[in-house]
Parts: structure tokens; C-alpha cells; sequence
């Protein structure tokens, strides 16, 4: 699950990471009210949405006057903010957060994530702050240092100030990065975080470092034991589809082709969007029904693909292990009577109880197009959402 | 014996007193020669009662001594199932097995750090198990599609693996052990570890290597591959249409950082002389085609 900056910021704080003052805001007038509290002459004006890449999308601004906050704020509250992350189709700033200006005399660079392979948290800082540290580490990799952190030790005071050095700190400030560091980890392990991000942290003018920015992820199979973090989710960010899907267990991603998928199992999804590429289709959706897959969930699953309008035809790709065949077959005749199916249906059916459910395909009446295998299925749908 | 598991193997269910438990037990115990497999079950709170005849016992400890069960499948609910590897750990067994899926990764971190120079092998978690065709299933994956035969099987994914399966037995081509590694970013085996285990095992003649986006252990055993293997692999990796930063449902499966997509997996593998398809349809016609050629 993603949050917002200035939520991130609450929770830093909450662990002793260093943050810059500031207040999130939902209108111009919140802004305007929220920079005279804060006090001072130079304020960050920040778009509020979950992709990153705002300030070069034109979502952060600095004002050097209430007059230029009430304009920025008025300018980025409801615009249409495109990142590299947002997609072509950009994403609405509802939120703004406003902070107190900060004297930069250097940008750096530190990130924790779960690295896979030495199955540690890998915190990465480097000398590059302030940049797409992606760029950083394919154009200067040896720019981007990184500690693997023991889970029962936590991050030693010698991994701290070895890295802290290494990316440039002065010796003056190296406490005060070191016990940052361990606290940014307390609270990456505290929340069940799965990614922090501070890019920028700075070294101000008077020696101190500050988060000036921060991104959370959080473990979504962790969620349970954060009730306090689970609630910080916003709908607004993310897509109507995904958030109807999870209502009803459905693991489901909007994508931008025209056939609709609906498979069991995340692998075999995967592989269906594949192979309808590979013959020429576009995949309109990735969509698991999960293993326990029931009539109802089938139903629902139809409905949330028909609600796209650019969808053309759907294939359903079904190999039952436990789920059993003739329970899909009952769910997908269900549900195509009830949604009134417009486009048409591919279905591919293998495992248990196989030929119980392709009787009951074939004994609905229903214009369903049966196939043998993948493959098969997969030319079938392609053909079929051509509307040849 | 194929690789992990056989006939002869003593399994201990924990959790078999839960639904999910119960289920797949019962089925279990149905394939091949699981009556005689299928010795304990282990519940703190039920202990000296037993599920249709398989004695429940307080610990994985006591159930070990009680019914020299070595193996252990876990159906434990996510809160709880890091612990109950922890204790197949603590009590010494060779195999765990965890079935369960969306286990915290902060606990399998910890999990996984104790386990560090201890003897367990942990399969999973977040996967279909593993399975000795005519011998042994312990896991959710359906028998019935298996035939028992010469080619090894590994996946991080469930029904694609029975996908690769369904497509080896329909072309007549048996399996010697399929292991599904499970799609959680800290897990167990890996690709690796499993082929390394194939490579060594005399009954096993060709592999299928199934992997999807995200991380780079398929990248990892390519190359080792490459350096070690004897026998002919047969890759693919779902996930060549999926947009980064998304997760494809699994929680490992997720292109972030400009890493783990599928075409820089699958482009490693081909160099590292992996017979790869893009093709999710074609994997046991291509292992067909290099057993063919090969002969």
C-alpha cells in the first residue's frame, strides 16, 4: 500500500526522523492559513499524489510570499499532475502539503528496501540526492552505496557511519545522519514498510539533515497488525476497478488493450496476457480469481470487465486443481445471463472435472466459444475481439 | 528417488485441523501411497485427539518422535505460519513445506535469519508444494494431472506449474518431481537450489523452469546453469505484457527499479543456453523437441 508524502512525514517524525514543519492542506485558503502559522518568507508548495516525478511535472513550487502561496496552491490544487509514474492520463492533486522553506547546502540519497536475494532490508544512500537515483545507479552505479541490515541486529552504529561517510557527510554531522538512519530503519521495520525513500535528505546550512522529502510503501500482508497505517489509504489514488476487485477478492490491474482475462492463479494470468500479445491481441486486464473462486466471484468478475468500454472480448482460462471446472462453468453461464454478455466469450477449461464443465457450456445455449487448449483459447479471443 | 520426497517419506500436517488443513490432507492421503505417509498432525490445543486416524500432537517436537515424521506441510493462517516454520526448525526436520499465502515479509525476514546453518529446507511459503508422481503429493496441486517419468518441474507459480505439467503428461512426458517454490519475495528454495537438486538426481532427465517477473533468481540460475547443468532446461517467464510497478498478484511479482522484467530474464537465460519459449502453450512441445533430438 502507498501513502502520501506528508503522511510518511507524520510517521518519520513519529520515530525521530527529522522532517521540515509543515501542515497538509485541502484548499487554497487551508494553504494560505497553513503558511502564516508556519511563519518565515520562503514556503514549499507540494503536490500531494502517490506517483513520483511531481516536481518536474510542474506539482512543487517554492513561494516567497502568502500572495504567491495563494496563487501556487491555487494553481496545483485540482490540476492534472503527469509524471513518468502517473501514466499518459495524469493524476488529479486533491492534497496539498505546505512546509517551511529550507537553506540546501547538499542533496542526498538513502533508500531501504527488501532485497530478494540476500533476503535483508538493503538501505542504499548515496551522494546523489535530489535525482532520479535509477539514472544514478545506471549512469554512476559506484555512486550508490549499500548495507544489508540484520534483522535481529537493526542497523549497527558502524554500518551507519561507514555509509554516512562514504556519501559525503561531514564529521561534525555524522551522529546526528547515523542516529537518523537507525531511526528511519525502526521505522521501516516498526510499520512492516516494504519501501522508504528519502530523496532528497539535506544537509542544511546549519549542519542539521532533514527528510525534505519521503515515500512509504507498507507490506499489504501486514496491514492487519496497522490498522493506524491502513487507514491512511486513499481511494482517490487509485483505480475504481482495483479498489472494486479487492472488495471482492479479486486480484485485478487495469491494463490498456481491448480482451479481457479472467484466470486463476497470478502465474497463469500472467501467462495469458502473454500469450494474447504473442498472438497479436492486447490484453485488456490482468484478473486472478484466486483459488477459491465461487459463482458469485466469477459474476463480479465479469461485471468489473464489461464496465470498460474499449473491451471487445473476454477469455477465460481456468485450470482447476482444486477449483473444479463444473463449479467455474455454473459461475461463468451464471454470470453471462446476468450481465447480459455484449462482447464475445472465449473459455478454455482443463483439469478437474473437465468434461462436466464443458457440458455445461456447451448444454447452456450461450454463444461460447470452447477451447482445446492456450494457445487455442488465446487465437480464438484475438480473432474474436477483431470482430472477424 | 526423484528429488526431496518419495514413497518412503513420513509428512506431518500443521495446521490439519483448519479447513484448508483438513482438505487437502484428506486428498493427500488419497494420492499414491499417502495413507502410509501421512503420520501426524499438529495443533497445541488438540492434542491426543486425531483427524480420521492421523494422531494430532501438541508440538512438531512431540510429533516428530512420536511418528518419525521428517517432513512437515504447513496450512497454519499468515499471522501465525512464520512461527510454525520456526518450530519445524527448532525440532530438526529436513523439509518444511509452506502452503500458506500473504505471510508478513518483516516475518519471514526474521524466519529466514534463523534459519541460517540450521539443517531445514523450506519450501514456499505462498505455493502448491511439491509432488513425487505415483509416490507422494504433499500440496494442493491436483494428482490426477501428474505421470510419473524423467522430467523435473519448477515454478514460482501454481496452476502455470500445472499448466507445464498438463502440457508434459498430455505429450506422454512423465515427471520425476514437480516443486512449486511459491511467489513471495523471501521464500525457500529457489530456482537454484531445485535444479542443483535435478542436476544430481539420476532419475531426473530434462527440467522445466518456470518463472515469472520480479527479482533476479532466475537470472541467478541461469548462470549457474550455464557452469553446472547437465541436462537440457526448458525455460519460460510469465509476465512479458505486465507494466512496471504493478503486482501481478503475487507480492514477489512486481517489475520495480527497472528490475525483474521478463524479457532481460529471458534474454539471460537463452545466453546462459536455456531453451526458452515465449510461449506459454509450447513448453512441453519444446522439451518434447529437445528430447527428441537429443536422442
Amino acid at each position: 500500500m502507498k501513502i502520501h508524502e506528508y503522511q510518511a512525514k507524520e510517521i518519520l517524525r513519529e520515530f525521530g526522523v527529522a522532517t521540515p514543519r509543515g501542515i497538509a492542506c485541502f484548499s487554497v485558503d487551508q494553504a494560505v492559513a497553513a503558511a502564516s502559522k508556519l511563519g518565515g518568507s520562503v514556503w514549499a508548495v507540494k503536490a500531494q499524489i502517490h506517483a513520483g516525478g511531481r516536481g518536474k511535472g510542474g506539482g512543487v513550487k517554492v513561494a516567497r510570499s502568502l500572495d504567491e502561496v495563494r496563487q501556487l496552491a491555487a494553481k496545483i490544487l485540482g490540476m492534472t499532475l503527469i509524471t513518468h509514474q502517473t501514466g499518459a492520463q495524469g493524476q488529479v492533486v486533491r492534497r496539498l502539503l505546505l512546509e517551511q522553506g529550507a537553506d540546501i547546502k547538499k542533496e542526498l540519497y538513502i533508500g531501504m528496501v527488501v532485497d530478494r536475494s540476500s533476503q535483508r532490508v538493503c538501505l542504499m544512500a548515496s551522494s546523489e540526492g535530489g535525482m532520479d537515483i535509477e539514472q544514478v545507479a545506471a549512469i554512476t552505479p559506484e555512486k550508490i552505496h549499500k548495507v544489508l541490515i540484520g534483522p535481529l541486529t537493526g542497523l549497527t552504529d558502524q554500518d551507519a557511519d561507514d555509509i554516512v561517510r562514504k556519501i559525503g557527510v561531514a564529521e561534525s554531522t555524522v551522529t546526528e545522519t547515523r542516529a537518523l538512519l537507525q531511526n528511519l530503519y525502526r521505522a521501516f521495520d516498526g510499520t512492516d514498510a516494504s519501501l522508504v525513500e528519502i530523496n532528497p535528505l539535506i544537509l542544511t546550512a546549519d549542519d542539521h539533515v532533514l527528510a525534505l522529502d519521503a515515500k512509504m510503501n507498507f507490506d499489504d500482508n501486514a496491514l492487519f497488525r496497522h490498522p493506524e497505517i491502513a487507514a491512511l489509504r486513499d481511494l482517490d489514488e487509485e483505480d475504481p476497478a482495483e479498489i472494486e476487485a479487492s472488495k471482492y477478492g479479486l486480484s485485478y490491474i487495469s491494463l490498456d488493450g481491448n480482451i479481457g482475462c479472467l484466470v486463476n492463479g497470478a502465474g497463469l494470468a500472467m501467462a495469458t496476457m502473454d500469450i494474447i500479445k504473442l498472438y497479436g491481441g492486447s490484453p485488456a486486464n490482468f484478473l486472478d480469481v484466486g483459488g477459491g473462486a465461487t459463482a458469485e466471484k466469477v459474476a463480479e468478475a465479469f461485471k468489473l470487465m464489461l464496465r470498460n468500454p474499449k473491451l471487445q472480448a473476454i477469455l477465460v482460462n481456468i485450470f482447476g486443481g482444486i477449483m473444479k471446472c463444473d463449479v467455474i462453468a455454473e459461475g461463468v453461464v451464471a454470470a453471462a445471463r446476468e450481465v447480459q454478455l455484449s462482447v464475445p466469450l472465449v473459455v478454455r477449461l482443463e483439469g478437474t472435472n473437465v468434461d462436466l464443465g464443458k457440458k455445461i457450456l456447451a448444454e447452456s445455449g450461450l454463444p461460447i466459444i470452447s477451447a482445446s487448449n492456450m494457445a487455442d483459447a488465446a487465437e480464438k479471443a484475438v480473432t474474436a475481439a477483431m470482430g472477424v | 528417488m526423484a528429488i526431496l520426497i518419495d514413497k518412503n517419506t513420513r509428512v506431518m500436517t500443521q495446521g490439519i485441523t483448519g479447513k484448508t488443513g483438513q482438505f487437502h490432507t484428506r486428498m493427500c492421503r488419497d494420492y499414491a501411497n499417502g495413507k502410509n505417509c501421512f503420520v501426524a498432525g499438529v495443533n497445541p490445543k488438540k492434542p491426543g485427539e486425531d483427524f480420521e486416524g492421523i494422531p494430532i500432537y501438541a508440538t512438531v517436537k512431540e510429533a516428530k518422535q512420536a511418528s518419525g515424521a521428517t517432513v512437515s506441510v504447513i496450512y497454519v493462517p499468515p499471522p501465525f505460519a512464520a512461527a510454525a516454520i520456526d518450530e519445524a526448525v527448532e525440532a530438526e526436520l529436513d523439509l518444511v513445506i509452506c502452503i500458506t499465502e500473504g505471510i508478513p515479509v518483516r516475518d519471514m525476514l526474521r524466519t529466514r535469519y534463523k534459519m541460517q546453518g540450521r539443517k531445514t529446507r523450506l519450501i514456499g511459503p505462498n505455493c502448491p508444494g511439491i509432488i513425487t508422481p505415483d509416490e507422494i503429493k504433499i500440496g494442493i496441486m491436483p494428482g490426477h494431472i501428474h505421470k510419473k517419468g524423467r522430467i523435473g518441474v519448477v515454478s514460482r507459480s501454481g496452476t502455470l506449474t500445472y499448466e507445464a505439467v498438463g502440457q508434459l503428461t498430455a505429450l506422454g512426458l512423465g515427471q520425476s518431481s514437480c516443486v512449486g517454490i511459491g511467489g513471495d519475495p523471501i521464500n525457500g528454495l529457489k530456482h537454484l537450489d531445485v535444479l542443483r537438486l535435478f542436476n544430481d538426481d539420476p532419475e531426473t532427465d530434462a527440467v522445466v523452469m518456470v518463472g515469472e517477473i520480479g527479482g533476479s533468481d532466475e537470472e541467478a540460475c541461469a548462470r549457474w546453469i550455464k557452469d553446472n547443468m547437465k541436462k537440457p532446461v526448458v525455460g519460460f517467464i510469465a509476465g512479458i505484457t505486465a507494466p512496471p510497478g504493478k503486482r501481478m498478484g503475487h507480492a514477489g511479482a512486481i517489475i520495480s527499479g527497472g528490475q525483474g522484467g521478463a524479457d532481460t530474464k529471458l534474454a539471460v537465460m537463452e545466453e546462459c543456453g536455456i531453451h526458452i519459449t515465449r510461449n506459454p502453450a509450447e513448453m512441453g512441445r519444446v522439451m518434447q523437441k529437445i528430447l527428441g533430438s537429443s536422442k
